[in-house]
């Protein structure tokens, strides 16, 4: 059988991998967007890892929960996304500037 | 159980390989088919979990719609990705090295006692779909009707957001079209009545 550390290794990489998109990335707001789903998919392998090695389906119960709330983040975020190209041409994080003092 | 093994450490491999590829690939396309093959992974992973219901619901979800969701984005978005990617270079070394730092920290609190269950401690119930409905109709019922209140705000922000009046469209007004008169539409016109030669 294979144990819950293993598991949770994998989440771990998974989640280091994804901080490590976010820094490389830092200008594509299109790919951090990806990067923030990978991370919630790391702590939902974690929450369903533990849930079934615990016997407490309450964590599946959350992982539930965090899917509904990425949905709704991924949706209202690339509705943003489209508003931000259509009036800058751009999403390059660099050239969004216009609230600098 | 050997046989489990193997599916889990393939997945396993699959699922990490699939990730990096995410993060370092040039194409936003390539990207977001990346991450589909990590849901995809993860969806296997958590079947292997017992976890069948939210297995299935990653991959109806999340791969049919929040990824089919990024790929209109991406294709509507008409980008240039050469200026998005020249920093790739210089942040990848810092990038990396804090992964790697964080995977190591993490992995070394992994070790310790609490984390090493080599079995499940209580059998998962027979019907997973059952038992997540059960809690989630009965403990869990007012965090679920919020969770749909967050999706209908989700829906209406994301309308509202992309919603655009341009100036030429053409639209009805209501108000306008009952409040019309006849003198506003219709014009009569005295002339001669015409024979068939003269048209």
């Amino acid at each position: 059988m294979i144990p819950l550390s293993h598991f949770l290794i994998v989440a771990a990489v998974l989640f280091a991998i994804s901080i490590a998109g976010m820094i490389i990335n830092r200008k594509n707001v299109l790919i951090l967007l990806m990067c923030v789903e990978m991370m919630l998919l790391a702590v939902n392998l974690n929450f369903v890892a533990f849930s079934h090695y615990l016997g407490d389906m309450a964590g599946q119960v959350f992982v539930f929960f965090i899917l509904t709330v990425a949905a709704a983040e991924a949706a209202i975020g690339l509705a943003i996304l489209v508003v931000l190209f259509r009036n800058r041409r751009t999403i390059n994080v660099e050239q969004l500037d216009a609230m600098r003092g | 159980m050997i046989f489990e093994q193997i599916i889990f450490y393939l997945f396993s491999a699959v699922l990490i390989a699939a990730a990096v590829g995410m993060v370092t690939v040039r194409n936003p396309v390539y990207a977001a088919l990346c991450l589909i093959l990590s849901f995809f992974t993860s969806a296997a992973l958590w079947l292997l979990l017992e976890a069948e219901f939210l297995g299935l619901v990653l991959v109806l979800v999340y791969v049919g719609a929040v990824m089919v969701l990024f790929l209109f984005v991406i294709m509507m978005l008409d980008l240039n990705t050469d200026p998005l990617k020249e920093g790739f270079a210089k942040y990848a070394p810092v990038g990396f090295g804090v992964a790697a730092v964080i995977a190591v920290e993490m992995i070394m609190v992994l070790q310790s006692a609490p984390f090493q269950i080599a079995a499940p401690t209580v059998p998962a119930p027979e019907n997973n779909t059952e038992a997540l409905g059960m809690i989630l109709y009965t403990d869990y019922v007012y965090p679920f009707e919020i969770a749909a209140v967050i999706l209908v705000v989700a829906i209406m922000a994301a309308i509202v957001l992309t919603l655009r009046r341009r100036p030429d469209s053409r639209k009805q007004d209501i108000s306008q079209q009952v409040q019309v008169k006849r003198a506003d539409r219709v014009r009569l016109v005295k002339m001669k009545s015409e024979t068939k030669e003269q048209a």
